[in-house]
């Protein structure tokens, strides 16, 4: 049966009509309408559906929605306002500085793992924030791309983290949306 | 709240006092118009007007391939589809540069079949071979055009204006009436003129735009997660949709039959119906969770032919088949001139059946009325799709409206046909509109693959190493012409396609690259039914050919005592092959040596290997260096090089990370990949049973571009795996001076080799 249960997504509230046993990335795609999470494999063995949930890496696709009441999900949109709050910026950036590596390395192929690459990667940086290329390999090894992205996207990492503590600074422009505090 | 009332959206957002009480903080609301498709969207706009009639729009008019608006910009109509690859900007490039427009000036729309040109389909990486000529000279007449519309505007004779950034400016003069722009001249407004072909695009030495390293229009949406794929779409009063079939595909000829269905076994999931086509099942919900279980739970039992040769018998199963054989090329006399030469080599290989395996499974929204259908899919070929669907749902195929939306990276035919039929049927048994998504183990499981092949070969070269004898048999199925859907529901019984060049052998990869007198080529048709469907798969069969070849080449060279560059070498005298070789050698640092000559006795050993190879056109030349492990039959690629010749580079960085991927996709497919299957399914359904290399494995990769200013352009997405794929198995051999005569090179395969010897 339906229920009314609560979710914090992104620093919002909502109220969501799904059964407790749905797998929160259909509660995302489809009453939240969020793109970031998308379906791969509904086995948890590709990290496509990829959320943070307080701030560790999860996959959505076998994360029944009733077990993150109460907790705080960040998915790929609200990576901004989640690096922005963590590093107690006045202002959150347009874009996570992992994401703006990605566009300045030109990482991409298809795109469609990219959620996942991202938020895997925010999630370390966030833990690691000099991590080795070793480091960097072993957390994202989870991420499966069937493009063959992952030279580029390890050289992004490792350029968001040069990016995050100040020896290379961020292209993109500052957006005035404002921040939780 | 936001004025935006999104129709779909289910979710209460917490208004401010509830949203305080809860303890989040507000976020301004978002936009539904991303979750739309264009063809809704569009309705009152003058794309509308664009998109009223079923296309094709004629190709003889000029309206048909480029729109100017009055805020001077331009929308280029393009009929590929962008893959991910990058293919689009480079079009896009193409168009402005002949246009004098600045890249930020230029955009381009979907594809669709109301709307979008009939360029035949995306396939072959042949976008910016066959694409680019339409849009570089309907770009240059438009300009043409708009020049003179300028020059009665100005007052002054065509050759007296310069254009820059769509402004057309009179020489030498200044002021208001020296300039207009495109946009004040046509804004909006059709040309109506008839595409001649005859206006005469810009000389190479003044492009710009083409050749630069111009960056992707698609990614900064991919990375913000804007970029809507085909996934995202929904559409207003749709239900979901899911497949129910067996796991695991049975024989192509065989299909599979429905023996039994239990509708009572999901009666607890409210709103969930089953719907029935012939042997074709599907279920719909209201929501997307419901349709899954209930697809999941539905009891049905199926009757399905025991008759497939088994992953460890087909093999032998193809080689004993009566086949159809075509010599596909024959020079001088193999047998005599390998009676006399000094170095002979035979050997038999084999290539396993790979999957696409899309990282999301292929997805499609049907909504089917009496009398028209609206598809959207992921198709590489509107058209093509549009004449299927129109067979399948018993439309005319002006009554069918497709639309192209990118999903994820396909590589060759995955399921995207077979999901937007099965999308359309479930639209037509419901009466709504469905959104349809497979299962992963419905893409990994009913996929058509790159088919198996098994190579026999035999070569032979002088005591000067000198090739003077090259011969090659073939064996595979062709690609299945049916899609499962269709199969299932209509009954509609299993075909080939006819034999092209792309499922033959092939000679650009089966010793073409080397000048060598004696040749012959056949091609041994295995017919497919009761094998697994089949399709093309990024460089189709390419890699089970110079799997093959360039193992064959590397032993001659061993036998002749020299270096396996300095062979090919003596072999070529094409520039554009020699040019991809020294590129992807001195990209390596090659040192010569002849192949297998430092053997070692240590438990971890270390091979290079280097390979030429391409698909239909262009030229690819790559370098392997691997370490593998004796004692576990590890083998692990370090790094690897590639370098491609695709003529004039349009965007050198594009081919650069096409190059990347190639190199890492075939790393994972030489490595790791393989379709597996009994008698009557195939097993290998998730990324568990079906594994794909991933970051603690991946190589580094050194991609180069060989610039080719003053030859056509050509593809570069597919035309370095074959000949990667040959530098990895003779990097083995350099390592263990054993060759492995069947791909993946996985542990038990490797130990099994070495202990062959």
């Amino acid at each position: 049966m339906a229920s009314k249960l609560k979710i914090r997504v992104n620093e919002r509230a909502y109220e969501v009509s799904a059964a407790p046993d749905t797998p929160l990335l259909y509660v995302l795609s489809n009453e939240l309408q969020l793109q970031g999470p998308r379906f791969g494999c509904g086995l948890a063995q590709c990290g496509s559906c990829s959320v943070l949930l307080d701030g560790a890496e999860i996959r959505s696709c076998v994360t029944p929605v009733s077990a993150v009441a109460g907790k705080s999900v960040t998915t790929l949109e609200g990576l901004p306002h989640w690096y922005a709050r963590q590093k107690k910026l006045a202002k959150a950036p347009a874009l996570h500085p992992v994401q703006q590596a990605m566009i300045d390395e030109q990482a991409v192929q298809c795109g469609y793992c990219f959620n996942g690459m991202i938020v895997q990667a925010a999630e370390l940086l966030a833990k690691t924030p000099q991590p080795t290329e070793a480091e960097i390999r072993t957390a994202m090894n989870g991420h499966l791309c069937r493009c063959g992205s992952y030279p580029r996207v390890i050289k992004a990492i490792q350029r968001a983290a040069q990016m995050m503590s100040g020896t290379l600074h961020a292209a993109n422009d500052e957006q005035t949306a404002e921040v939780a505090r | 709240m936001s004025s935006v009332k999104p129709a779909l959206l289910s979710a209460k957002i917490l208004e401010r006092r509830e949203f305080l009480k809860a303890g989040g903080a507000l976020v301004i609301g978002f936009s539904m118009r991303g979750m739309m498709p264009d063809a809704l969207l569009a309705q009152g706009t003058p794309t509308a007007t664009r998109g009223a009639a079923a296309g094709p729009p004629d190709p003889k008019q000029i309206d048909t391939w480029l729109a100017i608006h009055a805020d001077n910009t331009a929308t280029v109509y393009i009929g590929y589809v962008e893959l991910g690859q990058g293919s689009t900007t480079s079009l896009l490039q193409i168009a402005a540069e002949e246009l004098d427009l600045d890249m930020s000036q230029v955009s381009t729309v979907r594809l669709d079949t109301n709307v979008t040109p009939n360029q035949g389909g995306t396939y072959s990486s042949s976008s910016i071979a066959r694409g680019s000529p339409a849009i570089r000279t309907a770009a240059a007449e438009a300009r043409q055009a708009l020049l003179e519309m300028a020059s009665k505007k100005l007052g002054a004779p065509v050759e007296r204006l310069t254009v820059s950034n769509g402004v057309v400016t009179v020489g030498g003069m200044a002021g208001e009436a020296a300039s207009v722009t495109y946009g004040e001249l046509i804004g909006d407004k059709q040309f109506n003129l008839a595409f001649t072909g005859k206006a005469t695009p810009k000389p190479v030495s003044e492009y710009k735009l083409v050749g630069a390293r111009a960056p992707r229009n698609d990614i900064p949406d991919k990375v913000s997660g804007k970029y809507v794929y085909v996934q995202h779409l929904r559409l207003p009063g749709m239900v979901h949709g899911r497949v129910v079939r067996p796991r695991g595909q049975a024989a192509y000829g065989a299909g599979a039959k429905v023996a039994s269905i239990d509708e009572s076994s999901i009666a607890g999931i409210a709103g969930a119906r089953v719907l029935r086509k012939g042997d074709f099942v599907g279920v719909v919900a209201d929501t997307e969770w419901d349709a899954v279980r209930a697809a999941r739970d539905l009891k049905i039992t199926w009757d399905i032919p025991a008759v497939l040769p088994g992953s460890d018998g087909v093999y032998a199963a193809m080689r004993a088949e009566k086949t159809g054989d075509r010599v596909v090329l024959e020079r001088g006399d193999v047998a005599g001139a390998i009676g006399g030469a000094k170095h002979v080599f035979a050997q038999n290989y084999r290539g396993p059946y790979q999957a696409h395996a899309p990282f999301g499974p292929n997805c499609a929204l049907a909504d089917v009325k009496p009398d028209s259908a609206l598809l959207i899919c992921s198709t590489q070929d509107v058209y093509a799709t549009r004449n299927t669907l129109a067979g399948v749902l018993g439309l005319s195929a002006p009554k069918v409206r497709v639309q192209y939306y990118e999903g994820s990276g396909t590589y060759g035919h995955s399921c995207y046909d077979d999901v937007a039929q099965a999308a359309a049927i479930l639209s037509q048994l419901a009466g709504k509109p469905v959104r349809l998504q497979f299962m992963r183990w419905d893409e990994h499981g009913w996929d058509l693959y790159g088919p198996a092949h098994v190579g026999e070969i035999r070569a032979a070269a002088d005591a000067n190493g000198k090739l003077v004898a090259y011969e090659y048999h073939g064996w595979h199925h062709n690609w299945s012409a049916v899609e499962t859907s269709a199969q299932l529901a209509l009954g509609t019984p299993a075909s080939e396609w006819r034999d092209g060049a792309a499922q033959m052998v092939n000679p650009s990869d089966c010793g073409g690259m080397y000048d060598i007198p004696n040749v012959r080529l056949v091609n041994h048709h295995v017919p497919g039914m009761n094998y697994l469907r089949g399709a093309w798969l990024r460089s189709p069969l390419d890699l089970s050919f110079s799997f093959a070849s360039e193992q064959t080449i590397d032993e001659l060279a061993r036998r002749a005592g020299i270096d396996a560059y300095e062979f090919r070498k003596r072999n070529i005298t094409n520039e554009r092959w020699m040019g991809v070789l020294d590129a992807a050698a001195k990209a390596a640092n090659w040192a010569p040596r002849p192949p297998a000559s430092q053997l070692s006795g240590e438990k971890i050993v270390r091979g290079r290997g280097i390979g030429l190879g391409t698909h239909l056109t262009s030229y690819g030349g790559a370098v392997a260096e691997i370490e593998v492990n004796k004692e576990t039959g590890k083998v692990s690629v370090k790094h690897m090089y590639g370098a491609i010749d695709a003529g004039l580079a349009v965007n050198p960085a594009f081919i650069e990370n096409q190059i990347s991927g190639q190199l890492v996709q075939t790393a994972s497919r030489m490595l790791l990949e393989e379709v597996t299957f009994n008698k009557t399914n195939v097993t290998s359904l998730d990324w568990n049973s079906y594994p794909i290399l991933r970051f603690e494995e991946c190589p580094e990769v050194t991609p180069v571009v060989v610039q080719r200013l003053d030859q056509k352009s050509t593809g570069a997405g597919e035309e370095v795996m074959a000949a990667a794929a040959g530098a990895i198995a003779c990097a083995f051999f350099d390592a263990t001076g054993v060759h492995m005569l069947e791909f993946p090179l996985t542990p038990n395969r490797v130990l099994a080799a070495l202990a062959r010897g």
